[in-house]
């Protein structure tokens, strides 16, 4: 057991740079795949053939392809095909990540637009908003309700996702552990533990916050906040049956 | 020279008095369904009508074509000497009208839904000033005052920082026609606004619409089953049936002596049915 904390004070300063390129790729990423969300999401209800398909097209192939392939040609194919660098690979796993969670939160945004009511559009129209202001003063608060909580299982995925980048040799947590690793092999179990209980604090982080902003928008349309916490069995009177 | 005083003076009186609104050989089709047939009917500045008719007659699909939820099939609504579902292309040829000219067209209409369809993002006094402060340029405060005169007007002054869903459905309705309102429409459109209300609820929204329609000359379309508002508030009633207008009259006429059988069939139904 004192070896374990030894190993733990030893590999914490590593650890936690790692943390910190984890969480930058965590934070772009979303940062990324959000506004990527909102514009194929939005595109995905343009009244043109063209831009709806051009969509289609991107969110299929983003969805369909290996992020593993993604970020192996940001990184390897891209300077050969293009002539341009990314002067650090983790831009090119922040890109990978952003575009990969993009494609998936596409759908959640085009699933939470039409979420809300079509009368909803329809005062919006009675009123003469312009198309943006529909979107901006009341469609979009509503549909963010109804996407939150996709959106908070899709960020998860995406801090998961992030440990791929060791494969392009980003030095982000899961990378820190297997140095910890390739340097003491007898510390492997110490090192991989730490950092599997790292990993689950953050989604456990991220997670609660998503669930305190879900609950504020969802009060804030005047519906029932949700009050569902780990272990605790659900009531009957907390269901949707009556 | 009198002649041509008259002349002006004539232009001038058909214009003042000329339709607010004008459907003209107005057609709609959903698929195969036919709702309005060659529909032709006009109303005046400040008139006051009613639309009454068995449901599928195609009397709420003319407030929707008003205000512009819909496109016409075939022919062209005219608001204000204005056509309303088209617009003029530069050879003067009358055109599908697209969003920027919709928008110049819309400011003029109003309209009050059967469901309210609030904002449940905004408290009522944000629902009422959001469109004047978002599309009319109003400064906050400025549609604040406005809004808490409307408030005052529908009898809701204390409800300002109130959610609608903590509201009867009888005050969001309230709501709903101050934030109309506060557009400044020149036509109001309402569409059974107290079908979906209870019983002891259609009162406060009925006396509310009767003040307006008695200290404004704001030009009213009403789709309505409830005879006596129908009655207190419109100059004219107009019964559809199957996408026509088989009668019209004034609410004593027509509600007292029907001359079609199916308005007198129509009539004895909605009566049976209170």
């Amino acid at each position: 057991m004192g070896d374990f904390f030894t190993t733990f004070a030893d590999a914490l300063p590593q650890l936690l740079s790692g943390i910190r390129i984890t969480l930058i790729l965590t934070a772009s990423g979303a940062v990324l795949a959000l506004v990527l969300s909102f514009l194929f999401g939005l595109m995905s209800r343009s009244r043109s053939i063209m831009v709806r398909g051009t969509s289609r097209v991107i969110v299929e192939f983003f969805r369909g392809t290996s992020l593993v392939v993604q970020l192996f040609w940001f990184v390897y194919a891209m300077p050969i095909v293009t002539g341009f660098q990314l002067d650090d690979p983790v831009y090119a796993g922040i890109i990978a990540l952003g575009l990969n969670y993009g494609a998936y939160g596409a759908e959640v945004v085009r699933g939470g637009l039409n979420a809300v009511p079509q009368a909803q559009w329809e005062a919006t129209i009675a009123l003469n908003m312009t198309p943006l202001q529909r979107l901006r003063l009341v469609i979009v608060p509503q549909a963010m309700a109804e996407m939150i909580p996709p959106f908070g299982n899709l960020l998860i995925q995406l801090l998961k996702a992030s440990s791929l980048v060791v494969l392009v040799g980003i030095a982000d947590l899961s990378f820190e552990a297997e140095k910890i690793r390739l340097t003491n092999a007898t510390e492997a179990t110490a090192a991989f533990s730490i950092s599997l209980v790292l990993y689950f604090v953050l989604a456990w982080l991220l997670n609660t916050g998503m669930r305190a902003w879900e609950g504020h928008a969802k009060a804030k349309l005047g519906r029932p906040v949700p009050r569902k916490r780990l272990l605790q069995p659900v009531r009957a009177d907390q269901g949707g049956a009556v | 020279m009198a002649t041509d005083t008259t002349a002006a003076q004539v232009e001038t009186d058909t214009q003042a008095l000329g339709p607010v609104v004008n459907f003209d050989k107005v057609v709609k089709r959903y698929g195969e369904l036919t709702v309005l047939d060659e529909l032709d009917f006009s109303v005046k500045p400040g008139e006051r009508v009613t639309l009454i008719g068995p449901s599928g007659s195609g009397k709420t699909t003319i407030l929707r074509l008003l205000m512009t939820l819909e496109k016409v099939t075939d022919g062209v609504i005219w608001v204000e000497g204005e056509p309303l579902s088209h617009m003029r292309d530069s050879g003067g040829e009358l055109v599908p009208a697209n969003e920027a000219y919709l928008r110049q067209m819309r400011k003029r209409i109003g309209m009050v839904f059967q469901q309210f369809n609030l904002f449940p993002n905004m408290n009522v006094l944000r629902n009422i000033t959001e469109a004047p402060v978002h599309v009319l340029g109003l400064s906050k405060d400025e549609a604040a005052v406005r809004a808490r005169e409307l408030l005052e007007l529908v009898g809701l002054s204390d409800k300002e920082n109130a959610h609608p869903s903590k509201l009867s459905g009888g005050q969001q309705q309230r709501v709903a026609i101050a934030r109309a309102l506060a557009m400044r429409p020149d036509i109001l459109l309402l569409d059974e606004v107290t079908s979906a209300l209870d019983p002891e609820l259609v009162a406060d929204v009925q006396n509310v619409l009767r003040d307006i329609a008695s200290s404004t000359d704001i030009t009213m379309l009403i789709v309505t089953h409830e005879m006596h508002f129908a009655r207190d508030v419109s100059q004219r009633v107009l019964m559809f049936d199957k996408g026509k207008i088989i009668e019209e009259g004034t609410p004593e006429r027509l509600f007292s002596e029907p001359r079609e059988e199916r308005t007198q069939k129509f009539l004895r139904a909605v009566l049976e049915g209170r």
